[in-house]
C-alpha cells in the first residue's frame, strides 16, 4: 500500500491538508453548480414574467419574514396529483426574479406556487385573522396582526434598487415611482393606473384587505398571494415545444 | 522560556484586541443611533454590549496582571488551555437544552395551533428557525468548538495558539447565536433553511470563524507530535468547508447599512441549489465530518483501543468530504432544476452510503476485543449508539435520494423523522457521550457524579428518539400515499386538508417523544452539574465491572 504510506504528507504538514481539503470539497460545487449560469437551458424563455410589483415585493418580504416557508412550497412536481391539485407543474423561469427562491422543502401546509386567483380576498383576510374559520381543521398559526400593522413602504425604493443590484430589471422609472405605485395598486381610482398597469402588466388592483383607510401588511401580503402562478401564459407554452 | 513568550504574546494580542473592541463600541453604538428599525438597533445594542464588556474585561485583566506580574507564567498560562473548554461544555449543556425545549413546543404548535398564541413572535414560522438554529448551531457548534479545542491540544501536545483569540472565537460564537434567535423571533430572516441570520450576522460569524480556523492551525503548527492525528483531519475539514460555504450561500446586497433586510446574490434555480449545495452539507460538514472528529477521538479514547483501521480512516476521510459536496440537488429531485443535475446528485448521495458505512465500521470495530464495555459503561454504550444510529441514518438518506422514492418522501414528515434519526441519534447521542467524557476531565474529578443517571439517560433518549422517527416515518409515508390517492371514478381521494388531520395522532406521539427527549437531557444537566460541583453519588457499579481481572480482559482482547 505505498499509496496510503504517502498519505503521510498530509498529515505532516497542515497547509498541505487545508488546500487538498478545499480542492476536495470545492470539485462538486463547481461542477454542479456554474453551469446553472451558463446553459441557456436552464430557464425556459417564456412569455409574462415581470419583476414584483412594489406592494408585491412588500408582500413577499412578510411572507419571508413570518417564516412562510417553513411549512408551504412554492413548487409543482410533474406528477398527475400535483397537476390536478395545483396546476400545471413549476418552470424555472417563474421564480427567475426570486431573490431568495422559495421553493420551500416541507408541505406541512398546501403548495403556493399556483395559488394566485384562487380563493377571494376575503377568504384571505379571514383565513390570516383565524385559518380555523375558514378550514377548520387547519393547524397553521393565525395571523390578525397583519391587519393591524400599517405597511412600511417609505424605503420600497431602496428596495427596488437592492433588487437591480441583483439582476433584477427594474428601471429607472420603477424606482422612482415606487412608493407612489404601492398606493396606487389598492386604489383603482389612482390617477396613476394606466402607467401603473403599463409598468407591470397582469397587476391586480384593488384594495385587498376590506379596509381601504389603511395601506395594511395584509393588502401587501394578499397582493403577493394573489398573483402567485398568474404571470406565465401556459397556452403559448403549451402550444410551441419549441419554448420547453 | 516558551512560557514567557506565550505571556507576552498574550498582552501584545490584548493591546490589539482592546482597541479593536473599543473601536467596535463605538462603532455600534453609531449604529444603534442610525438604525432604520427598532429590531436593527436592538442587535447593535448586543454588538455594543459585547464590545464594552470585553473592553471591560480587557482592562480588568492589564491591572489584575499588573499587580501580580509573576502570575502570567504559572497555571493557566503554561500547558493546556482549559478553561475556554469548561465555558464550552457548560454553553452546550445549556443550548442544548433551549434546543429541545423549543423543538417540543413547535412540536406541541403543529398537534395544538392554538399555541401559537397568533402572535408575531409565538407563531411557528419564526420559531422553526430558532428551534433548527439552536440546536445545530447552538448545542452542535458550541460542543464542535468545545471537543475541537480539548482534541486539538491533547493530540497535539500543545497549548491553544493565539492568547485570548480562543476566548474571542467563544464568545463572538455565542454572541452570533443570540443575534440569530433574537433575530428569528423579532422578523429578521433570509428564508435560506439553516442560513436565515441576515448580511450583518453573516458577516460576524465569518469574522468569528476565520478566528477559530486561525487558532486551530496554529495549534497544529505547535504540535509536539510529527502526524496530524485523524480527528483533527475531520475538525479541520469542517471548519474550511463551512466557511467556503457560508460565505458562498450567503452573497447578498443590503437594502442599505443601516437596514437589516438583505436581497440573495441568485434567484430561482440557481439560488436553491446554492442553498442545497450548503443546506446539505451542513449536515455533511458541520453535523457530519465535525461529529465524526468526536468518533475518532473519544471511542478511542474511551473504550482503551487504538482506532481500528488506519487506512480506513483514510479512505473514509477523503471519500466522505469528497462525494459529500455533491448531494445536495437530492433537495430539488423533481423540481424545476435542470434534470441532469438531479441525476448527479442522486448519484453521488448513493455513493455516499459507502464511506458513511465505511466511517461507521471504522467507529464500531474500534470496539473489538472491548464489546464487554458496553455493559458497564453508559458513557461507551451511547457513544456506540451514536454511530449505529449513524449508520441508520446514512442509509435511510441514500434510499431517500433515489428518485422514485424521494417522489413520495418529499415534502412529507419523512424527511423530518430522517433529520431526526440522525440529529437526536447520531449527533445528540456523540454530543451526549462526549460531554459525559470532557466534563469530568476538564474539573479534575475522578469519575462521572452517576453513571446510574447516564444509563438512564440512555435508554430515556432512545425511547424518545424511538417514538419520534417512527412517528414520522407512519405519518410522512401516510400523507404521501394520500396526497396521491385516486378514487375509482378516477378524482383525488383526500383534499390537502383531510391529509393534516389524517397527521394529529402522529404529531401528539412526535411531541411525546420529544418531551421524553427533552427530560433525558434535563437527566444529563444534573448530572453534568453535580459532577462540576465536585459531588459523586454513592452507587452500586454496573453488574459485570468487578468480574473481570484487568489480565484477563487484555488476554481476551488478544
Amino acid at each position: 500500500m505505498s499509496l496510503l504510506n504517502k498519505h503521510s504528507v498530509f498529515e505532516k504538514n497542515s497547509i498541505v491538508l487545508c488546500v487538498g481539503i478545499l480542492i476536495t470539497v470545492a470539485i462538486g460545487g463547481l461542477v454542479e453548480i456554474a453551469p446553472l449560469f451558463y446553459l441557456e437551458s436552464t430557464i425556459e424563455k417564456v412569455k409574462g414574467m415581470r419583476p414584483y410589483t412594489p406592494l408585491e415585493l412588500a408582500g413577499r418580504n412578510i411572507y419571508i419574514r413570518e417564516g412562510c416557508y417553513n411549512c408551504h412550497s412554492q413548487m409543482v412536481r410533474p406528477f398527475r396529483d400535483e397537476a390536478e391539485r395545483y396546476g400545471h407543474y413549476s418552470l424555472a423561469a417563474e421564480s427567475m426574479y426570486d431573490h431568495p427562491f422559495q421553493w420551500g422543502s416541507k408541505r406541512t401546509g398546501p403548495d403556493l406556487a399556483r395559488v394566485g386567483a384562487r380563493y377571494s380576498d376575503d377568504w384571505h383576510v379571514a383565513h390570516m385573522n383565524n385559518p380555523r374559520s375558514v378550514v377548520p381543521e387547519s393547524i397553521m398559526p393565525g395571523y390578525p396582526f397583519l391587519a393591524e400593522h400599517p405597511l412600511k413602504i417609505e424605503d420600497l425604493a431602496g428596495h427596488l434598487i437592492a433588487n437591480r443590484g441583483v439582476g433584477v430589471p427594474y428601471s429607472d422609472e420603477m424606482i422612482e415611482k415606487a412608493v407612489e405605485d404601492a398606493r396606487t395598486q389598492v386604489n383603482p381610482d389612482a390617477d396613476d393606473f394606466d402607467a401603473f398597469m403599463e409598468r407591470y402588466p397582469k397587476a391586480q388592483v384593488r384594495d385587498f384587505d376590506g379596509n381601504p383607510e389603511k395601506l395594511s401588511e395584509l393588502d401587501a401580503l394578499i397582493a403577493y398571494l394573489q398573483m402567485l402562478g398568474t404571470l406565465v401564459d401556459f397556452d403559448l407554452y403549451a402550444k410551441d415545444p419549441a419554448l420547453r | 522560556m516558551n512560557s514567557t513568550l506565550t505571556a507576552n504574546r498574550d498582552s501584545g494580542g490584548a493591546w490589539i484586541m482592546g482597541v479593536l473592541f473599543a473601536l467596535g463600541s463605538i462603532v455600534s453604538l453609531l449604529w444603534m443611533a442610525k438604525a432604520a428599525s427598532p429590531e436593527l438597533a436592538f442587535h447593535a445594542f448586543l454588538f455594543f454590549a459585547f464590545f464594552t464588556l470585553g473592553c471591560f474585561v480587557l482592562v480588568k485583566r492589564h491591572y489584575d496582571m499588573a499587580e501580580s506580574p509573576a502570575v502570567p507564567v504559572t497555571g493557566d498560562d503554561v500547558g493546556y488551555m482549559d478553561g475556554v473548554i469548561r465555558a464550552g461544555a457548560i454553553a452546550s449543556t445549556f443550548w442544548g437544552v433551549v434546543g429541545f425545549i423549543v423543538g417540543l413546543v413547535i412540536a406541541l404548535q403543529l398537534a395544538f395551533p392554538v399555541l401559537n398564541f397568533d402572535l408575531p413572535w409565538t407563531n411557528f414560522g419564526r420559531l422553526r428557525p430558532l428551534h433548527t438554529s439552536a440546536v445545530i448551531f447552538a448545542f452542535g457548534g458550541n460542543v464542535l468548538i468545545m471537543t475541537s479545542f480539548h482534541v486539538v491540544q491533547r493530540t497535539c501536545k500543545a497549548r491553544l495558539a493565539g492568547g485570548l483569540a480562543p476566548w474571542f472565537v467563544f464568545w463572538g460564537y455565542q454572541l452570533f447565536i443570540v443575534l440569530a434567535a433574537t433575530g428569528y423571533v423579532l422578523g429578521i430572516t433570509q428564508s435560506k433553511e439553516y442560513a436565515e441570520p441576515e448580511w450583518y450576522v453573516d458577516l460576524w460569524l465569518t469574522i468569528v470563524w476565520v478566528a477559530y480556523l486561525l487558532v486551530f492551525l496554529g495549534t497544529l503548527w505547535k504540535r509536539r507530535e510529527p502526524h496530524i492525528y485523524v480527528a483533527n483531519w475531520f475538525y479541520l475539514a469542517f471548519i474550511i468547508t463551512i466557511a467556503m460555504l457560508h460565505i458562498v450561500n450567503n452573497l447578498s446586497l443590503p437594502v442599505s447599512l443601516t437596514g437589516a433586510k438583505s436581497y440573495s446574490a441568485f434567484s430561482g434555480v440557481q439560488d436553491a441549489l446554492t442553498q442545497w449545495w450548503y443546506g446539505h452539507n451542513a449536515v455533511g460538514f458541520f453535523l457530519t465530518a465535525g461529529f465524526l472528529a468526536i468518533m475518532y477521538y473519544y471511542i478511542p479514547k474511551r473504550a482503551e483501543r487504538p482506532v481500528y483501521s488506519y487506512r480506513l480512516s483514510i479512505i473514509h476521510f477523503w471519500s466522505l468530504i469528497f462525494l459529500y459536496i455533491w448531494a445536495g440537488p437530492h433537495h430539488l429531485h423533481y423540481t424545476a432544476l435542470p434534470d441532469w443535475a438531479q441525476t448527479l446528485g442522486m448519484t453521488f448521495s448513493i455513493m455516499l452510503w459507502m464511506p458513511s458505512w465505511g466511517g461507521m465500521i471504522n467507529g464500531l470495530m474500534t470496539l473489538s476485543g472491548a464489546w464487554d464495555k458496553l455493559r458497564t459503561d453508559p458513557v461507551l454504550r451511547m457513544l456506540v449508539t451514536s454511530v449505529a444510529f449513524y449508520g441508520m441514518s446514512t442509509f435511510e438518506g441514500p434510499v431517500m435520494s433515489i428518485k422514485a422514492v424521494n417522489g413520495l418522501s418529499h415534502y412529507t414528515d419523512w424527511t423530518i423523522g430522517h433529520v431526526h434519526s440522525g440529529a437526536l441519534g447520531w449527533v445528540g447521542m456523540v454530543s451526549f457521550g462526549a460531554l459525559y467524557c470532557v466534563v469530568p476531565i476538564m474539573w479534575n474529578r475522578e469519575r462521572l457524579y452517576s453513571l446510574r443517571l447516564v444509563g438512564w439517560h440512555f435508554w430515556i433518549s432512545t425511547i424518545g428518539i424511538v417514538l419520534y422517527i417512527t412517528s414520522m416515518w407512519v405519518s410522512g409515508i401516510l400523507q404521501g400515499l394520500m396526497w396521491r390517492a385516486y378514487d375509482s371514478l378516477g378524482f383525488l381521494e383526500y383534499s390537502f386538508v383531510e391529509t393534516v388531520e389524517a397527521m394529529h395522532p402522529f404529531y401528539v406521539i412526535r411531541a411525546l417523544g420529544g418531551a421524553v427527549f427533552v427530560a433525558g437531557s434535563l437527566v444529563m444537566a444534573y448530572n453534568l452539574y453535580r459532577t462540576m460541583r465536585g459531588d459523586l453519588r454513592d452507587e452500586a457499579p454496573f453488574v459485570g465491572a468487578p468480574v473481570r481481572a484487568p489480565q484477563a480482559a487484555v488476554a481476551a482482547g488478544e
